[in-house]
Parts: C-alpha cells; structure tokens; sequence
C-alpha cells in the first residue's frame, strides 16, 4: 500500500511538474520572445485558460502527501519553512500577474505586471528545482522526526546544511533551464508566424545549455549522496529511465528543428518526467533521508497513514483522479489549436 | 514574543483575510446561476448582461481566494507540524479531497465560463456557470469536514505510535457538526453575495447610471438576502447554537458571558466581561432567554463557567464574547433590513424609497464582519484544543520554527495583502463605475411599456 501511494504521489507532482511547468517557462520567456504588445498577449493568452487548473496538481498532490505521509509533510513543510513560505509569495505574484495584467489598458500597468509574471516564474522553477535537489541531498533529521533548515549558512553540503548550498542551486538552475525549454516547445506549438519562429530559435539555444545541464546534473547527484545509485546497481532494468532522459533529450531538438513542434513538446513532457521518476527512483523507498545518519531517514514504512485511511483513500483517489483528467481533455479540447487574439473573456 | 501565540495569530490572520474572498464567490456564484437562468428561460438577454457583469467582479475575488488559499493547505504543515503529524491520517483526507473533487472541476469550468460564451451553446454556458458553483460548494463543504472534525472529532482511533486514523469515512463526512456548521456557512455566505447585489443596484439606481441593470440586482438580491437572513437565524444559526450548546458547554458560556451556572439563564444583550473579577461590566440583560434559546424552556439549567476547569476557559475569552455578539447583533439587524426591503419590492416601491436604498448600499461590509465574527466565534470557541477534548492547541504548533521565523513570514504576509487589497479595490471600483455595458440600447425602445418590479 506504501509503495502505491508513494508512486500516486510521485505521479501527481510529475503532473504539476509537467503542466505548470510551461506555464512558468512562458512566464521566464515572454519578456525576451514578445516584441509587441499583440505577441504578449498571445503569450498569456496560451495559458490563460489552463494556468489555473495546472496549479490545482501542486495542491491536489500536497494534499495527497498531506494525508497519505503525514510525517513527511509536517517534518518537510516546517522544516523548509523559509523556502516554502517565499514559495507561496510567488504563487500569489505570479497568479496576480498573469490576471490583473489585462485588467488595465496601461503602459506602465502592464510592464508591472510583467516584470512580476517573470520574477516570480524565474524564481519557482529555481525553488522547485532547488526543492528537488534538497530531498535528494538529504536534511538534518533529528529523533523525534523534525528538523529546520536556515534558507543559506555557507553554500556547502555536510550534515547542517543551508536550503540553498551549491548542489541545490545547480538544481535550481537545471529546473530553470529545462522549465524554460519546456515553455518554449509550448509556444511554438501555439502559436503562429515570428514569434513561432522566434521560440523555436529560443529553444534551440537552451537546449545546448540543457544538454550540460543533465550531464553535470548526475555526478554531483552522486556527490551529494553517494548511495544515490543503489537501486539502480540493484535493479538494472531501471536505466531505462536515463536512456528516456538522453532520448527525449535529443527528441526534442529532432523534432524541433523539423517544425514538428507537438512532438517536440511531447519530448520536453517525456524529459521531465522521466527526470523526475529517475530521482524518485534514487529517493525509494526513502522520503526524506537523513544527513545525520540513515537511522533518521524517513521511509514510506514510518511514515505511511493507517491502513484503512489508505483503503478508503485510493477509491475516492481513483474516481476524482478520473473525473479531473476528464476536465482536463474537455479544457484542453476546447482550447486546442493556435491562440488568437478574438473572442476575449470578461477580465481581458 | 511567544511562538505559539505568533502561529495562532500567522493562521488567524491569513485564514481570516482569505475567507473575505470565498464567502463572496460561494454566495455570488448561487446569484450567478440564478441570473443565467433567468436568462436563459425567459430568453431577456438583459440577465445575460447581468450574468457577465458579475462573473467580472467573481473572477477578481476567485483570483484573490484561489492565491491567498494556497498558504492555507500549506500553513498546517509549516506552522501547525505537531498536529498534521497526529492528525494527518483524518484531515488530510477531506483537504485532499477538496483538490480533488473541487479544484480540477472548478478551474476547468470557470475556464469555460469566463472564456467560452461565445463558442458555447446557451445552455451549455449555463452549465459551466452551474457547475462554478457546484465546485465552489463542494470546496466549501470539504473544508468544513475538516473544520468540524477538529470542533468535534468523530469516526476516528488512535494508532499504536499516537497517529488518528480516520475508522469510517461516512462518519467523517455525516459528521452532524459538519452538516450543521456547513448550512449556516453556506447561508452566510449567500448573505455576502446578496449584501454585494444589492449595495451595486442601489449604487446604481441611486446614482441613476446603470438603472435597469440596478433594478435587476436589487431585485435578485434582495429576494436571495431575505431568504438566506432568515434561515441563517433559524433553523441554521438556532441548530448550531443548541448543539454547541451540548457539545462545546465552555465555549457556549464564555459566548454568553455566563460566569455562574443558572437555572433560568439571562441573556447578555451587551456588556465587557472581566475575565478576573468574574463579571459582566454595564450589562444590559434579558432574564431567561438563554435557558430557553437552548432548550426551549426558561427554566432549564445552563452550565456556566463555574463548572469548567480554568485550564479550559476559551482564550482570549472578551474576544469570544465580542465577536459572538457582533455576529448575532448584524445578523438580527440583516433580517430587519431585508425584511423591510423585501416588503418594499414586493409592493412596488423599493426603487423609489431612498430610505431603504441608502442603507442596502452601505451596509455591504457588514456580512463580511459578520462572517468574519462567526468564524472567530467556531475557533476561539474551540480553545484551548486544537483538536476538541484531544489535543490541546499548546502541543500542536511547529516547535522548531522560531517566533522570529514565524513573525517574518507574518510581516510579509501582511505586507503582500496590503498591496492585493489596494489592487482589489481599484479594480473593483472599476468594474462598477464601468458598469454592465450592454450591445443593447441603454434605454427600452420606444413604445415598450416602462414597467417598475
């Protein structure tokens, strides 16, 4: 039952991942690709109706950790707590920005809200990454299951270490870079003419940056903890995973350059995913492990509800999960194809 | 500073700022509904034009209540760890619930709603705006399972390592508090929408700018605001009242002010209790009322504070009777108001009576304080426990985040909602001086009959 919810979890934040991630890759990219006004609100227009809905994934899959790990999320949630609180500041910038940009026909209105869409899309997918990088590397777990990171002490790893440390950081960076690319595919698969053009320019260039990015990612992965290859020494039908990375990888550069734009973006979702299923894969059946010594690791076993709360859990789960994708073909369907500018909804 | 009282006041003050939002957009999203269907039956496009009016004010208040609930769900973890590590097994589950059954269908459908009039059928809109509400609704009612789980914890046991996990589901969700708390929330909130309703007609008919859309909100307004006052008194608020009166007997005295159990208890109209000296100061008060608003006759006993142990008197106690006080107060005068203007409608005359119109318009706030005031009333009625009779709000907090940490975040939560505030406000006020524009003549064509209600 652990192992099922621990992969329901996993899945839903992959969810979140893949979904908001483009809507933050638009937000880092709009002040560069956008040359008019015209082509900025087609770049907001492309995730106006969706951004919403894609944010639901990170509370939804919050909540699922909330209830299916309660440790997990009480000993993770105080113990970042500096870091999850800049978190949801940007939450609020961001969907402010993204909403109240249109709201009023001025100049410098609107390049507020701008810079502040940028801002604060730059900084979570930073966060995000760096939030990765800080399970994987492991925290200062004390007895009783709590522990409390300062946001920095000296950027270095080592038993008491800062949120932000070298490791993380790079994280971050791997998580703006790939978030970046991903908004980019996302683009060019909505839109039309220049700035088509332009992103797809764009995503070429990230891409090199991405492609060092992903090789340097795993040495310090495995600097940063050294047991993090175990389960695939053991396993060896896991490295499937990386060989899904480096294929998506080049997949979307192929596909990209032949203006085959959905599979591009298809491989950007492909890459991300099976980035995030190869750390998940590294953590099992860790959830949080320990820099003060694998005793204080918090697994699935100390960490998982009672059993009949999980029972009675994956039933609702599954028929929620079924009618939200549902939701999520009918939006996308009825919003599918390129963006344009006519038909505007009451805010806009 | 002392780092339970800051988490306390972290949670008080974000919870309380957020519910400014969702009490408007669960109320207005019922009036929503029944706009579109007045428009779609009676095919008056004018209804329609209503419809779009508001679903500009809901998206502004959505926007603010989705982005200031967001640091909800996450505040039990960073500020509350001690009671999500104990309780998580129970409560997560309708907080997850509510991501799950009531976000996805909320987002996707105001999606629609807001962008899609016009590449949706009439009816097919209708049914994005009903099922806003819908999702909206079932939202609400999910956080009131998790609510009254804590003011009243059932269909639960404690595990082996001092977890609860939830023993029958149907019990948490039938849980009665829960039913209960949820009609008289949801009733307030459909007050907030009708308050707001109205006090934009009568800002209209008044100022003699948008008076046929003014007629139109004065009149759905006022007949939502007359029916949701009343049965936000009885049967909703009397329910609630008599069974907190079981259930929570300490946090019922403290509300009363009642210091000494008595048979034949009075009723505190208005006062400034002296939680030392054990007294209400200046009291003006009713002999017997509150025996019998409790039990339906005056010579029942009420348990006053006397019998409960100091150790769980609720705290901070003045503000438990204040706010209880101006909850009940508003909601008597809410009925007298739209009682009158109910009348007045239904006679014909509202649009003309500047009397009644005047105090429509500036008594919109006051549904805000009185929500406001009835939540404070629910939790600080619940101390000392965090979890009622189980775990007490003193072993619940994070105890590894400092007061300094915890103030920061405070600070800049206070901050940040300052500045949403004066957003808010501008482009509220900008929506309403810009008013419902119509692809309509502003005036009826000539040789209708001008008809008034």
């Amino acid at each position: 039952m652990g192992v099922i919810w621990f992969w329901i979890v996993a899945a839903m934040l992959v969810a979140y991942v893949v979904l908001d991630g483009f809507d933050l890759g638009v937000g880092v990219l709009h002040v560069f690709l956008a040359r008019t006004e015209e082509e900025r609100q087609l770049m907001l227009r492309s995730i106006g109706p969706v951004w919403d809905g894609n944010e639901v994934w990170l509370l939804a899959g919050g909540g699922t950790l909330y209830f299916a790990f309660p440790l997990l999320y009480a000993s993770a949630f105080s113990g970042f707590y500096l870091a999850l609180m800049i978190v949801l500041w940007l939450l609020i910038m961001r969907g402010v920005a993204v909403e109240l940009r249109m709201q009023i026909a001025m100049g410098v209105w609107k390049t507020f809200f701008d810079g502040l869409f940028f801002f604060s899309s730059t900084l979570l997918a930073i966060f995000y990454g760096a939030a990765l990088a800080n399970v994987l590397r492991g925290v200062p777990l004390l007895p009783d299951g709590y522990f409390f990171l300062p946001l920095w002490t000296n950027w270095q790893m080592g038993i008491y270490p800062g949120i932000l440390d070298w490791y993380t950081v790079t994280g971050g960076v791997v998580a703006l870079v790939a978030l970046s690319l991903h908004g980019a595919l996302y683009i060019a698969v909505k839109t039309g003419g220049d700035l088509q053009f332009r992103a797809r320019t764009a995503a070429g260039r990230i891409w090199i940056a991405l492609c060092l990015l992903t090789v340097v990612s795993l040495p310090a992965s495995v600097i940063a903890r050294a047991d993090t290859l175990n389960n695939y020494r053991n396993y060896p039908l896991t490295f499937a995973v990386p060989v899904f990375v480096l294929l998506s990888l080049f997949g979307m550069i192929y596909f990209s350059r032949r203006a085959s734009d959905r599979n591009a973006f298809a491989c950007s979702c492909v890459y991300l995913t099976t980035m995030l299923v190869g750390a998940a894969i590294a953590l099992f059946p860790r959830l949080l492990p320990a820099t003060t010594g694998p005793v204080y690791d918090i697994t699935i076993d100390n960490a998982i509800s009672g059993p009949h709360t999980l029972q009675v859990g994956l039933i609702w789960w599954s028929v929620g999960m079924a009618l939200a994708v549902g939701y999520f073909v009918l939006i996308y369907r009825m919003f599918r194809g390129k963006v344009s500018l006519e038909g505007g909804g009451y805010g806009h | 500073m002392d780092a339970l009282l800051l988490h306390r006041i972290h949670f008080g003050f974000t919870i309380t700022y957020h519910y400014l939002f969702p009490q408007l957009t669960m109320g207005l999203a019922l009036l929503i509904v029944a706009l579109k269907s007045i428009a779609l039956w009676h095919k008056n496009e004018r209804y329609n034009e209503a419809a779009r009016f508001w679903a500009k004010i809901f998206a502004i208040n959505f926007l603010l209540g989705v982005v200031t609930g967001i640091p909800m769900e996450f505040q039990f973890g960073t500020n509350w760890s001690q009671f999500s590590r104990t309780t998580g097994g129970v409560i997560g589950q309708p907080l997850a619930m509510e991501g799950v059954f009531s976000f996805f269908l909320e987002s996707a459908f105001l999606g629609l709603f807001i962008f899609g009039e016009k590449r949706l059928a009439p009816w097919a809109h209708w049914a994005s705006a009903f099922m806003v509400f819908v999702g909206s609704w079932i939202s609400g009612f999910f956080i009131i399972v998790t609510n009254a789980w804590m003011q009243h914890p059932v269909a639960y046991r404690v595990l082996p390592n001092g977890v609860y996990e939830v023993t029958s589901f149907w019990g948490l969700l039938t849980n009665p508090w829960a039913l209960i708390q949820y009609s008289h929330n949801m009733s307030g909130s459909v007050i907030t929408g009708a308050f707001v309703m109205c006090a934009v007609g009568a800002f209209y008919v008044l100022e003699n700018s948008f008076p046929e859309q003014g007629r139109i909100f004065l009149r759905v307004g006022v007949i939502a605001g007359v029916i949701s006052c009343v049965t936000q008194i009885f049967p909703t608020g009397d329910l609630h009242g008599r069974y907190m009166a079981k259930q929570q007997p300490a946090a019922v005295a403290a509300m009363e002010g009642l210091f000494t159990t008595k048979k034949g208890a009075p009723i505190v109209l208005m006062g400034q209790p002296d939680e030392e000296r054990q007294t209400i100061d200046n009291p003006i008060v009713v002999n017997d009322v509150l025996s019998f608003l409790i039990y339906g006759t005056t010579r029942a006993e009420v348990i006053g504070l006397d019998q409960i142990p100091r150790d769980q008197w609720p705290s901070p106690l003045p503000l438990l009777f204040y706010s209880y006080h101006i909850m009940a107060g508003l909601g008597t005068y809410f009925v007298l108001l739209m009682v009158v203007a109910a009348f007045m409608l239904w006679r014909g005359k509202l649009f003309q009576s500047r009397w009644v119109l005047w105090p429509l318009l500036l008594s919109f706030p006051l549904p805000y304080i009185a929500n406001t005031a009835g939540w404070m009333t629910a939790e600080i009625g619940r101390q000392p426990w965090v979890v009622y009779g189980l775990i007490r709000t003193t072993q619940g907090y994070s105890k590894y985040v400092s007061a300094g940490n915890g103030l920061f975040t405070l600070l800049g939560f206070m901050g940040m909602y300052t500045v949403l505030s004066v957003l808010f406000i501008v482009l509220v006020y900008r929506i309403i001086t810009h008013g419902p524009r119509s692809g309509l003549p502003a005036t009826a064509p000539k040789g209708t009959p001008v008809t008034v209600a």
